[in-house]
């Protein structure tokens, strides 16, 4: 990876969180409503596995499927950033012309197939978008983000189980935050460590350090070229941390100030800039430069094109729901 | 023109469909190398592979997830369910997945599956082979529902279905796949929209679906020995549902019993009720008759489960009683 490369990555995890913050001051000023989960502190997970994968190139792109935490994963994919903002705004030019909002990013023209609220659903979604793949004999892969508490539901037992029987090319990335909303994984998970709980299926799978990005970078590459080669799904897990409550009604009651700071020592963002300052390829004063280049875009083009959109039309209400132009052929009416 | 059992249809329209696009696939339990509970995919395993006609484990929720997560790349996916108790199992990525994924995503994303199970009582298979859940996908937003009455409309329907761009589930019917009709030998399409006169009468209308039009037409034959001109409308598909068709009927007859084999709560009568009640209720001469199930699950005792379900006796004196008869 070249230096102008780390210094775009550097700026790219500045810009996700200065987006999720900028989120929160919307959410506060009641300018975004619904629930709005943040992804502050897991930034190195989305952006250095997808740093690996085909992203940005839309249609080419390798297929990216999450939960309802997924503003981050839908930007690296390739949807824009205003479309994104605009979308938590409830705006028609949003990602989702303002139906789904936060929860339910879409984009496939960049192949991100959502966030869903069902945490145990982008499991076999994303088995289904790789065994499409497969079918079609694109080279394409379907990677999977979805949290350490996602791994309770049935789905994920099925999912790993049908995904090894078939030899799909999915990528399953657990970001284990340590926390299934507000419920510490020792009081709700038998296994810390979930890495282990694919063995039962005899599926290749490996944990590491979620908040060093060039430690997920290296991993995400030998995981997706072995997806990607046809040797079957692959389950990593990255250890992380989310610096903000599970949504914003969440006081965080159930975890202590001690730990939150232990991990804040380890603030993915800081940990990067350090690491590119001690190698003489930034300096300070230009990663302030950055962040104010950063907020003078964010207000200037993200904030001014989700604020200045229109809102969908009441007359469209029952847009979408079946097929607004369907074949008659296959619909009728009958002839009678 | 051949005669076609009601399975011999459905195992036709996957045949036909999955030769004319390679995107069309099937899965479910034991439809590949056994061909399937009612043989609906048999022979077509060694046709077109174990890559397109999937045996899955018994993992309904994922399977049907699978499926539909396909089918947002362009995959046209028929699932089976072996008994639509299962699909219990699948309402999360059916109804809150596939269902909504269009609607939430702004129309950019389309999940074209269509879901196949059968869905009534059989001979004393007791409470959990026995549910009748037609009620519960009617009444969700962003799906189709189709109930064929017989191998005509069973083929017809799952190739539109197989085309459409909604997911679209079919319930079929355990004592329906050995029933036989006439079928043109040429390729054919019956719309997923509809409901259709299957006789004509002036005097009542019987309102069925499913198995529950044979049942309005044998109590028709019966009908008209006591010199009562019933006209039977099967309802093919209850969602969307054809309020112009039973508006229409129920103008004509001014008199209505609706059959269904589901209890009565919640259900598909009470809805037509409401429809009838909201659109023509001047047209009525006599209160309307919900013919249907007992509220239990279904019992195995033959002798108990033949008093849990519906009969034509039970529609004919339904329509006894709204012609002020009885």
């Amino acid at each position: 990876m070249n230096d102008a490369d780390k210094k775009r990555l550097l700026r790219e995890m500045i810009f996700y969180r200065r987006f999720e913050d900028r989120t929160f001051e919307a959410y506060m000023e009641r300018k975004i409503g619904g629930f709005l989960h943040l992804y502050s502190g897991q930034e190195a997970v989305a952006t250095g596995v997808l740093e690996k994968a085909v992203v940005g190139q839309g249609n080419k792109n390798d297929y990216v499927i999450t939960g309802y935490r997924d503003h981050v994963h839908a930007l690296k994919t390739g949807a824009p950033a205003k479309e994104v903002m605009a979308e938590l705004y409830g705006k028609e030019t949003g990602s989702s012309r303002g139906r789904g909002g936060s929860m339910h990013i879409f984009d496939p023209t960049q192949n991100f197939m959502g966030g869903y609220a069902l945490v145990g659903q982008p499991f076999p979604l994303a088995a289904g978008l790789a065994m499409g793949c497969k079918h079609k004999k694109t080279n394409q892969i379907a990677i999977c983000f979805l949290g350490d508490g996602a791994n309770n539901q049935g789905t994920f037992h099925e999912t790993m189980n049908m995904a090894k029987i078939w030899n799909l090319p999915v990528l399953f990335v657990c970001e284990n935050n340590g926390y299934a909303i507000g419920t510490h994984i020792d009081r709700s998970t038998a296994v810390r460590d979930q890495y282990k709980r694919v063995a039962a299926y005899d599926m290749e799978a490996s944990q590491h350090d979620g908040m060093d990005i060039d430690i997920v970078m290296e991993a995400a590459e030998k995981a997706i070229d072995f997806v990607r080669s046809g040797k079957g799904p692959y389950f990593l897990e990255f250890m992380t941390y989310r610096f903000r409550g599970h949504s914003m009604s969440d006081a965080k009651s159930y975890r202590t100030r001690e730990e939150e700071l232990e991990w804040e020592k380890r603030d993915p963002i800081n940990i990067y800039s350090k690491r590119l300052i001690d190698a003489g390829l930034i300096t300070q004063d230009d990663i302030k430069a950055m962040e104010r280049e950063i907020d003078e875009n964010m207000e200037n083009e993200i904030i001014k094109f989700a604020e200045e959109s229109p809102e969908p039309r009441v007359e469209d209400l029952t847009k979408y729901v079946l097929d607004d132009n369907p074949d008659p052929r296959w619909i009728g009416p009958l002839q009678k | 023109m051949a005669e076609m059992a009601y399975w011999e249809a459905i195992r036709r329209a996957h045949d036909e469909e999955m030769a004319n696009d390679p995107l069309v696939i099937a899965m479910g339990e034991d439809i590949g190398v056994a061909g399937g509970t009612y043989k609906a995919t048999l022979g077509l395993y060694d046709k077109y592979g174990e890559e397109r006609v999937i045996d899955t484990p018994i993992s309904e929720n994922s399977y049907t997830g699978i499926g539909i997560g396909a089918s947002m790349v362009g995959m046209r996916p028929i699932i089976e369910i072996m008994s639509i108790n299962f699909a219990l199992l699948a309402l999360d990525t059916l109804i809150n997945a596939a269902a909504k994924i269009r609607y939430m995503s702004g129309g950019r994303v389309q999940c074209p599956i269509v879901m196949r199970t059968p869905g009534g009582t059989a001979h004393q298979l007791a409470a959990q082979h026995s549910a009748r859940l037609a009620r519960m996908f009617m009444s969700t937003s962003g799906l189709r529902v189709v109930t064929p009455r017989g191998p005509l409309d069973a083929y017809g329907m799952l190739k539109s279905a197989v085309r459409c761009n909604d997911p679209v589930i079919i319930i079929e019917h355990e004592q329906m796949y050995n029933l036989k009709e006439d079928i043109p030998d040429e390729e054919f399409f019956r719309p997923l929209e509809g409901a259709e006169v299957v006789r004509e009468g002036s005097d009542i209308t019987l309102i069925g679906y499913n198995y529950s039009v044979h049942l309005c037409l044998e109590a028709a034959k019966r009908l008209e020995a006591d010199g009562i001109n019933a006209e039977v409308l099967d309802l093919r598909a209850l969602k969307p549902l054809d309020h112009d068709s039973i508006r229409k009927s129920v103008e004509k007859t001014h008199r209505v019993v609706i059959a269904e084999e589901d209890e009565a709560a919640v259900g598909v009568g009470a809805e037509i009720m409401a429809v009838i009640n909201e659109e023509c209720f001047f047209a009525l001469d006599a209160q309307p008759v919900r013919v249907h199930a007992a509220d239990v699950p279904v019992p195995y005792n033959a002798r108990l489960e033949k008093a849990a379900i519906p009969s034509a006796e039970d529609v004919y004196h339904g329509a006894l009683k709204v012609m002020g008869k009885i």
